[in-house]
């Protein structure tokens, strides 16, 4: 297989980017290190080249009915502008992936973003059931000739408003316009991946050193920083903390609850839903902090004395806290803020705590911990 | 990219590096400037006990950045005489001044690292980077 190269690739060379393999794509990781771009984007500004990320349009008198059709949240409540974080779903109610869906603020057209490596399989996905329903609907992968980029941290709104022919302030987190950047026409959503404010910009690939190079004076960011600055924020990640493959999970276990809206008449994953619903799920989603040392990985085993609970889906050591971290599944009825488990690493049971999945809040002073246990959704599209 | 590899010490193919104290029959031991660059920011490293004894090529620490987790293999023979409990309490050291305040252990052992066919010279390792 080769692998697909965005349209900055020798812009992220030049600039001394190490790459990786990314859902099909040869992405940077990092240009200065991720713990510098880290910190920029928690304390000033970052920029991300994320258009390796899949990116679907679909209209027609039908588009909302399709859309509330395979997505668990209520599409048909967004107004123009509005962006909504959503799951969709297999027949058993798994989540094949979770994406963000922007209602354009000037046509009656959806984009919605699923993630890297996952464009073409949601083409066909919304075509074959749009066929099945006998639905007005044209269906479009715009994965290639769509960039995107996100300038995210306290300062971006300031950094991207300094180039945009509109005030980028004036709109609301989860709303998008229409504007230019330097000269290139865009749609800005204010929306993100890392826990800070900032924007996600889409434009037309071929215009990407364009837009990059307005913000020449940004720190650029790889996806190294994009997975510390997303695990300490308690965002998920598709492919790792669900997958239908390796790690077939409910939104309920997901703790993703607060994106399925049971009020719909159907959609697809429902059913399965509202029995699990009724009984509970067996596993959930927990934040975990490690009190000794370690860092704890994708795939650690987790205990309570002597019994298996579960394991680690994401870790790190939180550049933030400088504190390890992860998110893992356990059994629902160890899965409370307060537990004493321990993580395996290499052999050794390293004691945990069970903590608030928003691990800046829980951890880090910023709130309660009990208030912010990853119950309501502030971020978007994810990796 | 330019790396720092200092003459006066041996090298392990696998990144680590060699260098005679002044005390007969003991090494320090640490990872090179190019490893500690491949890995990135280091925020953990798991050092052995003073005591253990390792054959050549045994993994004896473990380091890890954000990004990787990385088994760190002893180029000789030998007994731990010393840990670097500095680069314990603060990994970035590591990332810091690899070849100096970074190392990892001392050890004692009988071989002679001029007679260690497997290690390199500066000139060899920097062929191989």
């Amino acid at each position: 297989m080769s692998l697909r190269t965005p349209p900055l690739h020798q812009v992220h060379r030049d600039a001394g980017a190490e790459f990786t393999d990314f859902g099909g794509w040869e992405m940077p990781v990092s240009y200065a290190g991720i713990s510098t771009e880290h910190a920029a984007v928690r304390e000033s500004v970052g920029i991300f080249d994320v258009s390796h990320m899949g990116e679907v349009e679909v209209r027609g008198p039908d588009a909302t009915a399709v859309m509330d059709h395979l997505t668990t949240n209520a599409v048909a409540d967004l107004e123009p502008g509005d962006a909504q974080y959503s799951c969709i779903l297999n027949d058993d109610g798994v989540i094949i992936d979770d994406t963000v869906i922007y209602r354009y603020p000037d046509e009656d057209a959806y984009l919605f973003v699923p993630n890297a490596g996952h464009g073409t399989q949601m083409t066909d996905r919304w075509s074959t059931h749009a066929a099945s329903l006998d639905a007005d609907v044209t269906v479009e992968n715009r994965t290639e000739d769509l960039g995107l980029v996100a300038i995210q941290g306290p300062d971006a709104i300031e950094t991207v408003d300094a180039h945009a022919q509109d005030s980028i302030a004036d709109v609301g987190r989860f709303s998008t316009i229409r504007t230019t950047i330097g000269d290139v026409e865009c749609l800005v959503a204010r929306t993100g991946y890392t826990g800070e404010d900032g924007v996600e910009v889409f434009f037309d690939a071929d215009r990407s050193r364009e837009l990059w190079g307005t913000f020449d004076d940004v720190q650029p960011c790889g996806l190294g920083a994009r997975d510390t600055l997303r695990l300490e924020a308690g965002l998920l990640l598709s492919g790792q903390d669900f997958d239908p493959e390796t790690e077939p999970r409910t939104p309920l276990e997901a703790k993703l609850g607060f994106v399925v809206d049971e009020s719909k008449d159907d959609f697809v994953g429902k059913d399965a839903l509202a029995r699990q619903a009724e009984t509970g799920p067996e596993e959930l989603l927990v934040g975990i902090h490690l009190n000794g040392r370690g860092v704890p990985r994708n795939g650690y085993e987790l205990y309570r004395d002597d019994e298996h609970l579960g394991h680690v889906t994401s870790g790190t050591m939180s550049p933030t806290l400088s504190e390890p971290i992860a998110l893992g599944y356990v059994d629902a009825d160890h899965a409370s803020t307060g537990t004493e488990i321990a993580v395996e690493v290499r052999g050794r049971r390293i004691p945990a705590t069970i903590v608030g999945q928003r691990f800046l809040d829980s951890l880090g002073g910023n709130g309660g911990d009990e208030a912010s246990d990853g119950n309501d959704a502030t971020d978007g599209t994810d990796d | 990219m330019d790396y720092e590899i200092p003459t006066d010490r041996r090298y392990a193919e696998s990144h680590e590096w060699v260098l005679a104290t002044d005390e007969e029959g003991v090494l320090r031991v640490g990872i090179t400037d190019f490893a500690q660059d491949e890995l990135g920011d280091i925020v953990f490293a798991e050092l052995p006990r003073e005591g253990e004894t390792f054959d050549r090529g045994d993994q004896f620490a473990v380091v890890e950045s954000i990004k990787a987790v990385s088994d760190i293999y002893l180029p000789v023979s030998g007994t731990i005489e010393a840990v670097n409990d500095a680069v314990t309490d603060r990994p970035e050291l590591i990332n810091e001044d690899p070849h100096g305040d970074g190392w990892l252990v001392e050890i004692s052992t009988d071989e002679d690292v001029e007679d260690v066919d497997s290690l390199l010279t500066a000139a060899e390792y920097e062929d191989q980077i």
